[in-house]
């Protein structure tokens, strides 16, 4: 028996072991972690209300900034369900650019993501060289949609610009020094002690469990879930293309890399495959601003696992409710699971591990204040005092311990 | 088992379902449920049709009253979509956190953006919405309108 009792520690909103803003609860004995929860919506922005108040056009835009990192994931899901609904068959052209932008964001998530990874286990060297990598896919994308996010390709009806021969000739040079690169991280992740005592049997999440949480993407896939949207529902040009989906049932966060290092070669491959295919012909069909009235349902596999958007319409050119269910969202839930009974030290990894974007999953309100139009500068202080009531009411309280802290200091 | 035979699955063992459930297109399938059948056609979609997971539950404000629909999808490309219709006063559900863990924040959801009460749900964090959030505002209801939208009607 210990003689302590378990300690509650509040990690977030603002950590500066967390890049966005989420809140856990972690009740600890010892070092080990009892019981966690997370309180997400700091990124709420109202997006969803936003779209039934913008025509679809709009909404195009204003979908594609619910993430930074998945910006076409959510525009395609997105345009994908209005043209179901307007019965609209876009070019097979626009089919192949959408699926050469969809493989390149997710080279470049899935570098970032190995990058962050590298950070949150405390090997530098690696965010450094993946991400020094991941600059030529991010040349790559600016080059072909003029940004190297939010890249405002997509359009309702196809795709607004045209990838040149030029430009074909530039993706596959590029393509060349990824793959050579990912091959070597391969090689690291695979051989490399510190790597694999680091990440082996860490985050651990059972077939079972994944199922019953509802994991999506890597995550679910290195847990032995077989699924990708891309291959069981196929959109955009992915019917036409090969590629193999990859599944480990390491289900730690060892096999989350693998399944990720793994995507990034098929990926290399399906951008080669869409290059050498790619048809002529138009890239857009025009249509009608007002969408007749349906719903659907649509489905796209992101960076981080599947993407649902739901739309419906009324007629009109707005729609009458626009749902997006963000990857992450389905997987947060299962951090709970794999945090249970491991090591405090291991909880940047493993919450880095299903690779995590909480402005996705929190996409919708922000109030402010349009009578009196001042800006109001909040002390330090005031911050401070409100993140000390609210974990107060959260049933944090360190009152008693800053006591007897400051009479040991002599304070 | 294809969409047909799902159809026919779903008819055959419900008799409520007769002339509700349509195919809309390869993959998606379209049930309206009577609310009080709910959880017998849910259950049984769960554990003997395999549709184990459950992508989203969408909550939308038709004017008239609310809709919830439960996505619920498995291996391949085929996804149930399984709607209920709620009244405008008082809209409540039951929770299927029993069936689906992972529903929570979904019906979290439909809590805070919507108004509609999840009967059977567990005490918990709210979600999305702030700490500080007034009391009966639900964002998501077709007549709430936020401070800016209000300011540019009457502006209009």
């Amino acid at each position: 028996m210990h003689k302590y009792g378990d300690v509650i520690v509040p990690i977030g909103p603002q950590h500066p072991a967390l890049k966005e803003p989420e809140s856990f609860l972690i009740t600890l004995r010892g070092e080990k972690i009892t019981a966690s929860s997370v309180r997400l919506g700091y990124n709420h922005r109202g997006i969803e209300k936003a779209c039934e108040e913008r025509t679809y056009t709009q909404g195009v835009y204003l979908i594609e900034r619910v993430c930074g990192i998945c910006s076409h994931s959510h525009s395609t899901a997105f345009v994908q369900a209005v043209e179901e609904i307007a019965g609209v068959e876009i070019p097979a052209r626009a089919k192949y650019i959408r699926t050469l932008i969809a493989e390149l964001e997710r080279i470049h998530s899935h570098l970032l993501w190995l990058g962050v990874a590298g950070h949150e286990i405390g090997f530098d060297t690696l965010l450094m060289y993946t991400w020094r990598d991941r600059e030529v896919v991010m040349d790559l994308l600016a080059k072909l949609t003029g940004n190297r996010v939010n890249y405002g390709i997509n359009t309702i009806g196809g795709v607004r610009r045209d990838v040149s021969v030029k430009q074909k000739e530039e993706v596959l040079k590029a393509i060349d020094t990824l793959e050579k690169q990912t091959k070597y991280y391969i090689d690291l992740a695979t051989k490399e002690t510190t790597l694999l005592k680091r990440l082996q049997g860490v985050g651990v999440l059972s077939h079972e469990d994944a199922i019953s949480l509802g994991a999506v993407g890597p995550t679910g896939r290195a847990s032995g879930i077989a699924r990708d949207t891309r291959k069981d529902d196929p959109y955009a040009a992915y019917g036409e293309l090969d590629f193999k989906v990859i599944s480990v049932d390491n289900c730690d966060v060892y096999g989350r890399t693998l399944v990720r290092l793994g995507e990034l070669i098929e990926s290399f491959s399906l951008v080669r495959q869409v290059i050498a295919k790619i048809p002529d012909g138009p890239i857009t069909v025009r249509v009608p601003r007002k969408i007749p009235a349906g719903e659907v349902l649509s489905r796209y596999e992101a960076p981080r696992g599947e993407d649902v958007h739901y739309v419906r319409s009324n007629g009109t050119e707005k729609p009458d409710r626009v749902k997006v269910r963000a990857p992450t969202l389905a997987n947060v839930q299962s951090v709970s699971k794999m945090l249970e009974d491991r090591y405090l030290a291991d909880m940047p990894i493993v919450i880095a591990a299903i690779d995590p974007c909480f402005s996705c999953t929190d996409r919708l309100i922000a109030l402010r204040d349009t009578q009196t139009k001042k800006s109001n500068t909040v002390i330090w202080e005031t911050i401070r005092l409100k993140g000390i009531e609210w974990y107060k009411q959260q049933g944090v309280d360190f009152t008693a311990l800053n006591k007897k802290l400051s009479k040991k200091l002599h304070l | 088992m294809n969409e047909e035979q799902i159809k026919q699955e779903l008819e055959d063992k419900f008799s409520f379902l007769k002339d509700a459930v349509s195919i809309t297109r390869k993959g998606r399938i379209f049930a309206q449920v009577p609310l009080d059948k709910f959880e017998a056609v849910f259950a049984h979609a769960l554990k003997k049709m395999n549709f184990t997971a459950l992508s989203a539950v969408t909550g939308l404000d038709r004017g008239d009253g609310f809709e919830v629909i439960y996505h619920l999808n498995r291996d391949g490309a085929i996804v149930l979509n399984l709607k209920v219709l709620l009244e405008k006063e008082n809209p409540q559900v039951k929770t299927i956190t029993g069936y689906c863990p992972s529903a929570d924040i979904y019906e979290r959801e439909l809590m805070d953006l919507l108004g509609i009460k999840v009967d059977g749900l567990a005490p918990g964090q709210r979600y999305p919405l702030s700490d500080d959030w007034p009391k009966g505002e639900y964002p998501l209801r077709k007549d709430w309108k936020g401070p800016t939208s209000a300011k540019e009607a009457q502006n209009a």
